[in-house]
């Protein structure tokens, strides 16, 4: 197996507060990597810092065998790194179909002339685009709401639109953050069969979570973040029965 | 005369000036986090109204500095239920709103309130009596008058009064609170919405002692005078750094120093090619230089994106 | 979603009669006066389609638009009349006036783009301001501007060597100076419409409403929120300053106090209280705007002096007043304006529980 992520020392620091303290790890082509830890452990700042949208203090990614520039957050998406959002971010106003059509601006081309005068070139791109996003509503399984404003759909299916939005950047890696938080038993159970099915399909996803029952029996390797540390990164059998991962937990609720 | 000098006392007047408008812009910015555009209003309304009052009042043979202190009671009384109003009738049903509501409907409180000053004060310009002993105190080569030695230290005492309101008394922690998260400052027992309304009242009421000072140190008070006047007071703010106050009393300083010795020297600098015409221009181009190099203002903390 | 290809041919060919014969209806039915009143609108509407595409579309607050008006204006007036002794052809001044009003734009969006949107809104109008304020002064110690009192005597615009300014006698058809603006006019605003359609459904368009929408999920797309920002503020700028051009060469006169402050926010005021966003809403909310002063103009005063006994509001002040209450009740009550798209009346719907 090859690496695809790799971070090394990565630290960031927001006031007096160090949310990310030398934090390393390595994920691997074609895995799903967990990021757990309690509450304020620092999960989301590492996505923060990895996608672009916070710069770090300290430390470099190495992704797809090549530095990553995480100066800007398209450039991120651009390398091949997806993510969606903690408290889902769609575009409200968008039909869903629009809001995938979106995801495919990083690997389209038509500019303004090319608009204005729908000249063939344009027209097939166009076509290409809402061909490819209906593709993926129908992947993750709500192509019969595609007209439907992102704002109207329900919760579950508004998880699945930000990733198949997600996945209309063509990434390399899918960077889920907390993809199960609200969700009932039942949503939780289809969540997970799609992330198994993306899998299937080669994508390496990055998934942080607080479900750790999901966590577990999902992922192939899990890291544990403490107050910015990372404290283990092992298969999720040997990461359960870690007596500091437990401790992380205050005992118990890792079983 | 030394220009230098003179121009340093100008520039504190009418920074003290800028001050106290900056604070306005500033107190509401950080609590709500809009840009009260019809501030500026409120400081020409501060301004007609004291006028109103100080005429018949000085006209009747009233000693000129009791003239003054009771048109500005009653512009500071007027300026606090017209910033209540506002805040009710155009801001308080857009809380929720979409970013540009409120932004949009500032600029309508804006057109309205100048358009009702101009129905009942007319477009002539004013003229604003003196009310102080107009001759000059010598001061190492340069002139100052009673009239800014006052405007200063009303200024300051006005913001050293603020400031012991904001950090020394139950309300200011409550009004601290509040502009720190109104959600958790609410679950304290804080009331959201009294605190927002004081803010506009007492921004308001710093407004009307602006409008007064500003009038009287021209001599002129005039319908139009507000939005220039507010656009360079935000300036101030968003120069010391928005939401600090501070921030803004520094700004206001620097501001009215910046445009004072600018319009001194830029005939100077320039080699002639630009005249004291430009003097408007400083505040904008101090604005726009700020707001690319140091967006968070020179005493603000990081101002982050909105999520 | 399918209409026949014969309904929109005959919806055109509908257009096409009412817009060609509208100048005669209204300068025969109430004077040439009214023609020209209507040429105005069409230049408000070429404006407001422009600011729509910056605040509109990406939802970004510009409130020195009027600024790129003057560009344009300027442009046109010092090449084409004798204050330099130029007389360049309409043809290649009013192309020119687009590319130096988006220039500008750029220049002015390049550095300020990345900040929060009320900023922006500031510095745009400051921006404005500053050049007015160099319209009105740069007269000395080089005349460029002319100063407070404009620049006179500036070139009408020329078709095919024919000044639109003087009357034309076509098949024995009297057409008057203001008919041949209108036809000028209601062609490049039409031209306009059409770029502004065209590029809301591209992939240019969705990216501009995704910023709206949400910015820091636009970026996580891959979508360079900053160039996608500045090409809307550049776009916008460039209609502005086609229509600045157009508006010089046909007054044949410009002066700084065309390009207030009060001009940017009429605009303004035209695209939110027609629907943001939504382009037919924009060109009613500039026709009705650019025509609704002159209505007052004509009624106002009769209708106060029989109310009150006196005229107590000049009508300047009357439509400032009614557009600053219109924009607080819009806001309150129909925050998508009067003609809104179904995607921004639901944007601006109260959220959800």
């Amino acid at each position: 197996m090859s690496v695809l992520l790799e971070a090394t020392g990565i630290s960031k620091r927001f006031g007096g507060v160090e949310a990310l303290k030398e934090v390393s790890l390595t994920i691997e082509q074609g895995e799903i990597y967990g990021l757990i830890g309690p509450n304020g452990a620092g999960k989301t700042t590492f996505f923060n810092v990895l996608t672009g949208l916070s710069g770090a203090d300290s430390g470099h990614f190495h992704f797809a065998g090549r530095p990553l520039d995480i100066s800007a957050p398209h450039l991120v998406a651009a390398a091949g790194i997806a993510r969606t959002f903690q408290n889902i971010r769609l575009f409200a106003n968008m039909s869903a179909l629009e809001n995938v059509m979106v995801g495919r601006h990083l690997r389209t081309r038509a500019g303004v002339v090319g608009a204005v005068l729908r000249n063939a070139a344009t027209r097939s791109e166009e076509a290409g685009i809402a061909r490819r996003a209906l593709e993926l509503l129908h992947y993750v399984g709500i192509s019969e709401r595609g007209n439907d404003l992102a704002r109207h759909l329900s919760y579950g299916d508004q998880r699945r639109l930000e990733i198949a939005r997600a996945l209309a950047t063509e990434p390399k890696l899918l960077a889920l953050d907390e993809p199960a938080a609200g969700m009932n038993a039942t949503e939780t159970g289809a969540l997970r069969q799609l992330i198994e099915g993306l899998r299937g399909d080669g994508l390496t996803v990055l998934l942080i979570e607080h479900d750790v029952k999901l966590v577990m029996g999902l992922c192939d390797r899990v890291a544990v973040l403490d107050y910015g540390e990372k404290i283990i990164e092992d298969v999720p059998a040997k990461v359960r029965r870690d007596p500091k991962v437990i401790e992380a937990y205050l005992g118990g609720t890792v079983v | 005369m030394d220009t230098f000098l003179q121009q340093i006392i100008n520039g504190l007047t009418l920074g003290s000036i800028y001050a106290l408008v900056a604070l306005g812009y500033t107190m509401v910015y950080g609590i709500l986090g809009l840009i009260n555009f019809a501030h500026g209003e409120v400081v020409m309304i501060g301004a007609l109204t004291a006028l109103a009052v100080i005429k018949p009042l000085a006209g009747a043979g009233l000693p000129g500095p009791l003239a003054l202190l009771a048109g500005a009671a009653v512009a500071i009384l007027v300026c606090m239920a017209l910033g209540f109003a506002i805040e009710r009738v155009a801001y308080r049903p857009l809380r929720h709103a979409p970013r540009l509501a409120p932004l949009i409907t500032a600029i309508g409180v804006s057109m309205v309130l100048q358009q009702l000053a101009m129905i009942i004060w007319g477009r002539n310009y004013h003229s604003f009596p003196a009310l102080l002993p107009a001759t000059p105190r010598e001061l190492g080569g340069a002139q100052i008058t009673d009239l800014q030695i006052m405007i200063v230290v009303v200024a300051i005492l006005m913001m050293a009064g603020l400031a012991l309101l904001v950090n020394r008394t139950r309300l200011g922690r409550a009004m601290r609170a509040t502009a720190e998260n109104p959600e958790i400052a609410g679950l304290m027992g804080v009331d959201a919405n009294h605190i927002i309304a004081l803010t506009f009242v007492i921004g308001s009421a710093l407004a009307a002692v602006a409008g007064v000072m500003v009038s009287a140190n021209y001599g002129i008070a005039h319908y139009n005078m507000g939005f220039i006047l507010g656009l360079k007071a935000f300036t101030a703010a968003v120069l010391g750094g928005i939401g600090n106050l501070a921030g803004a009393m520094f700004g206001g300083i620097l501001l009215g120093l910046i445009e004072a010795l600018g319009a001194g020297y830029i005939g100077d600098l320039t080699g002639g090619f630009l005249g004291s015409d430009y003097q408007d221009v400083f505040a904008f181009f101090v604005l726009i230089v700020v707001l690319i190099f140091r967006p968070s203002g020179l005493m603000g903390e990081k101002v982050s994106e909105r999520a | 979603m399918s209409v026949p290809k014969r309904n929109v041919r005959l919806g055109i060919a509908l257009i096409a009669v009412v817009l060609s014969a509208l100048p005669f209806a209204v300068g025969l039915g109430m004077g040439n006066a009214w023609v020209r009143v209507l040429d105005f609108a069409l230049l408000y509407i070429m404006l407001a389609l422009g600011l729509n595409i910056v605040v509109g579309f990406a939802g970004l607050l510009d409130l020195g638009y009027i600024a790129f008006y003057a560009i344009g204006a300027y442009l046109y007036a010092l090449l084409a009349s004798p204050h330099f002794g130029l007389h360049w052809p309409a043809w290649a001044v009013l192309p020119l006036g687009a590319l130096v009003a988006g220039l500008f734009g750029i220049l002015l969006g390049a550095p300020t783009l990345r900040l929060r949107g009320d900023y922006l809104a500031i510095v745009t109008l400051g921006f404005g301001e500053i050049i007015r304020i160099f319209l009105n002064n740069l007269n000395s110690p080089v005349n460029i501007t002319n100063g407070p009192q404009g620049i006179a005597r500036i070139d009408p615009i020329r078709v095919f060597g024919v000044p639109l300014s003087k009357p034309l006698e076509i098949f024995g058809v009297h057409l008057p100076g203001v008919y041949l603006y209108y036809y000028l006019f209601v062609l490049l605003a039409l031209g306009i419409i059409f770029v502004t359609v065209r590029l809301e459904d591209s992939r240019i368009g969705r990216a501009w409403v995704a910023i709206r929408e949400d910015e820091i999920a636009a970026k996580a797309c891959g979508i360079n929120t900053r160039n996608v920002k500045l090409l809307a503020f550049a776009m916008g700028a460039s209609f502005g300053g086609v229509a600045g051009g157009l508006f010089a060469g046909f007054q044949e006169f410009v002066s700084p106090e065309s390009f207030s402050l009060m001009e940017s926010v009429m605009v303004l005021c035209m695209v939110v209280l027609g629907g943001m966003g939504h382009v037919p809403g924009v060109v009613l909310g500039g026709l009705l705007l650019a025509v609704l002063p002159e209505a007052l103009r004509h009624g106002a005063g009769p209708v106060q002096q029989m109310l009150f006994g006196r005229v107590l509001l000049d009508p300047e002040s009357l439509r400032i007043l009614l557009f600053g209450l219109a924009l607080i009740l819009v806001m309150q009550y129909r925050p998508a304006g009067l003609w809104p798209s179904a995607t921004r009346r639901r944007e601006f719907s109260k959220p959800g529980p």
